[in-house]
């Protein structure tokens, strides 16, 4: 009886235990770029957090090992996709993106300090709120749905570009009201389960809630193709899940409210490599 | 049989009694955190309390918890403690007001309120994402409540 109990007990420790805190492991992109996958927390989140992880360090082996050549990352596909829109020609005004800005690695270094201020416009930019901006006043095209697949391919373009440089978001000046909006929704417990950010990805990371590993549910390796729904995801979707996970009424991709959240978790990320796009289950 | 004839018979008669004196979500005392009172004024079935448990669709307990006699049931989540010999730790009332609204005896508990309706921000209606509608209630019956405490007060070390 006593050793059976035993038997019972190991098992669980397997299929939970087991997996509980992040890997010691190295993310070497196409052996040749080290990805910083954790780092010291930037000072504005230092006083709950020690450390700032990448989620690649609390998925598995199998995912982990996808993400670390672009042969075998199935989100290199929609990044062509994103380099040919890149080039395309759209709109009333007959040009591309390229036709303002040459090729896209004109563009490294970009997706890491995003969202960020636009002084003109006086509000602050997600990357694909640039985009779109460029495409409406720039081009004469129209604007793609925020998150929609179009949208997408071109963030992992740009994010892509990028790879290995640190997140580097600015939370002061202008940007900082944003920034104060974003943080107040991290930390408020939403839905009918009552539950913040901050109680699953600060208080909680490392351990399991059901199946599901918890990471610091960091930004940098945004967009993210998911095993899931083999398809590039974008972070206002992935908070709009988390949020209906508490079950609340969620807010929409591409709303202030989501905008806000998005400049806030991607500064909690200050540091990290960008990594778009990487792989999650 | 004869149980079985029995046991329809006597649950056929809860369930009327039940309705009689079942204690609404906003009308609920507690005492330190603890509900003397059965939500329900029936007895509580440890059988469909452990059903209630391990199930994704009802309590899911599990998604937090460990209970090692839930063994068969995968994935057990490990933010809160394990749920084993919680009946001995904790007396029935008590077990009641921990899975009503665990906020009270636990400040700021991570652990949702399973007996509640009122003062969340944003509720939703259930997984949808969307406002609530009038189907609004508690995550658990009072019912289900009882039968989770029923079990809970089974787990002895
Ligand atoms: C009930 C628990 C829970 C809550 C509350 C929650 N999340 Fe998550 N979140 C998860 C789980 C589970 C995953 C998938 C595993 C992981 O990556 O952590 C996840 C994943 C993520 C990811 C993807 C991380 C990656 O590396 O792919 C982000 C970003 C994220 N969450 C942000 C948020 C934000 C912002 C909020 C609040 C608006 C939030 N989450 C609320 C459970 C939660
Ligand atoms: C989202 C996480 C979560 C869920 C879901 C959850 N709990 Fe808890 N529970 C906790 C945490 C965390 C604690 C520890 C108390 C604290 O410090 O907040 C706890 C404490 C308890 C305790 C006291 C533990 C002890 O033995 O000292 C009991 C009993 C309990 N929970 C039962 C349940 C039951 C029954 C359910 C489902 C109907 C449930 N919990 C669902 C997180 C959860």
């Amino acid at each position: 009886m006593r050793i059976l109990t035993g038997a019972i007990l190991a098992g669980l420790i397997s299929t939970t235990g087991a997996f509980a805190d992040p890997v010691d492991d190295k993310l070497v992109l196409n052996e040749e770029t080290e990805m910083v996958v954790r780092t010291a927390a930037p000072a504005h989140v230092s006083e709950t957090l020690d450390e700032v992880m990448s989620g690649w360090l609390f998925r598995g082996e199998e995912t982990r090992a996808m993400q670390m050549d672009d042969f075998d990352n199935p989100g290199m596909i929609f990044v062509e996709q994103g380099q040919d829109s890149w080039a395309a020609v759209d709109g009333s005004e007959g040009k591309s993106c390229s036709s303002c800005h040459n090729d896209m690695d004109s563009m490294a270094g970009v997706k890491a300090t995003y969202p960020k201020w636009n002084a003109e416009a006086g509000e602050v930019r997600t990357l694909q709120m640039q985009v779109n901006a460029c495409r409406t006043e720039r081009m004469g095209a129209d604007a793609w749905k925020y998150d929609s697949g179009t949208a997408i391919n071109m963030e992992a373009a740009l994010a892509s570009v990028s790879r290995g440089m640190p997140v580097n978001v600015a939370i002061d000046g202008p940007a900082q009201s944003m920034w104060e909006k974003g943080k107040e929704l991290y930390y408020t417990r939403t839905g009918q389960l009552e539950l913040s950010c901050a109680n699953c990805h600060e208080d909680s990371y490392g351990m399991m809630i059901r199946a599901d590993h918890l990471s610091q549910g960091q930004i940098n390796g945004f967009p993210v193709y998911r095993l899931k729904n083999t398809k590039l995801n974008g972070s206002h979707s992935r908070f709009k899940g988390c949020i209906r996970d508490t079950r609340a009424e969620t807010y929409s991709p591409g709303s202030e409210e989501f905008v806000a959240l998005e400049l806030y978790v991607a500064s909690r990320g200050n540091g990290l490599s960008v990594e778009g796009p990487s792989i999650r289950n | 049989m004869r149980i079985s004839v029995i046991t329809v018979i006597v649950a056929g008669f809860a369930a009327s009694a039940a309705y009689a004196e079942e204690i609404e979500p906003t009308a609920v005392s507690y005492t330190d955190g603890a509900v003397e009172k059965s939500l329900s004024g029936v007895a509580g079935d440890p059988a469909n309390g452990r059903v209630i448990v391990g199930d994704k669709g009802q309590g899911n307990c599990v998604a937090c918890h460990q209970v090692t006699d839930l063994a068969d049931v995968p994935f057990q989540g490990e933010i809160g403690p394990m749920l084993d010999g919680a009946g001995d730790r904790w007396s029935e009332a008590e077990l009641r007001g921990i899975v009503a609204n665990a906020k009270i005896m636990f400040e700021d508990s991570m652990m949702p309120s399973f007996y509640k309706t009122e003062g969340f921000t944003r509720p939703g209606n259930a997984y949808t994402g969307k406002a609530p509608d009038e189907t609004f209630g508690p995550l658990l019956s009072a019912q289900q409540i009882e039968d989770v405490v029923a079990y809970l007060a089974t787990l002895k070390e």
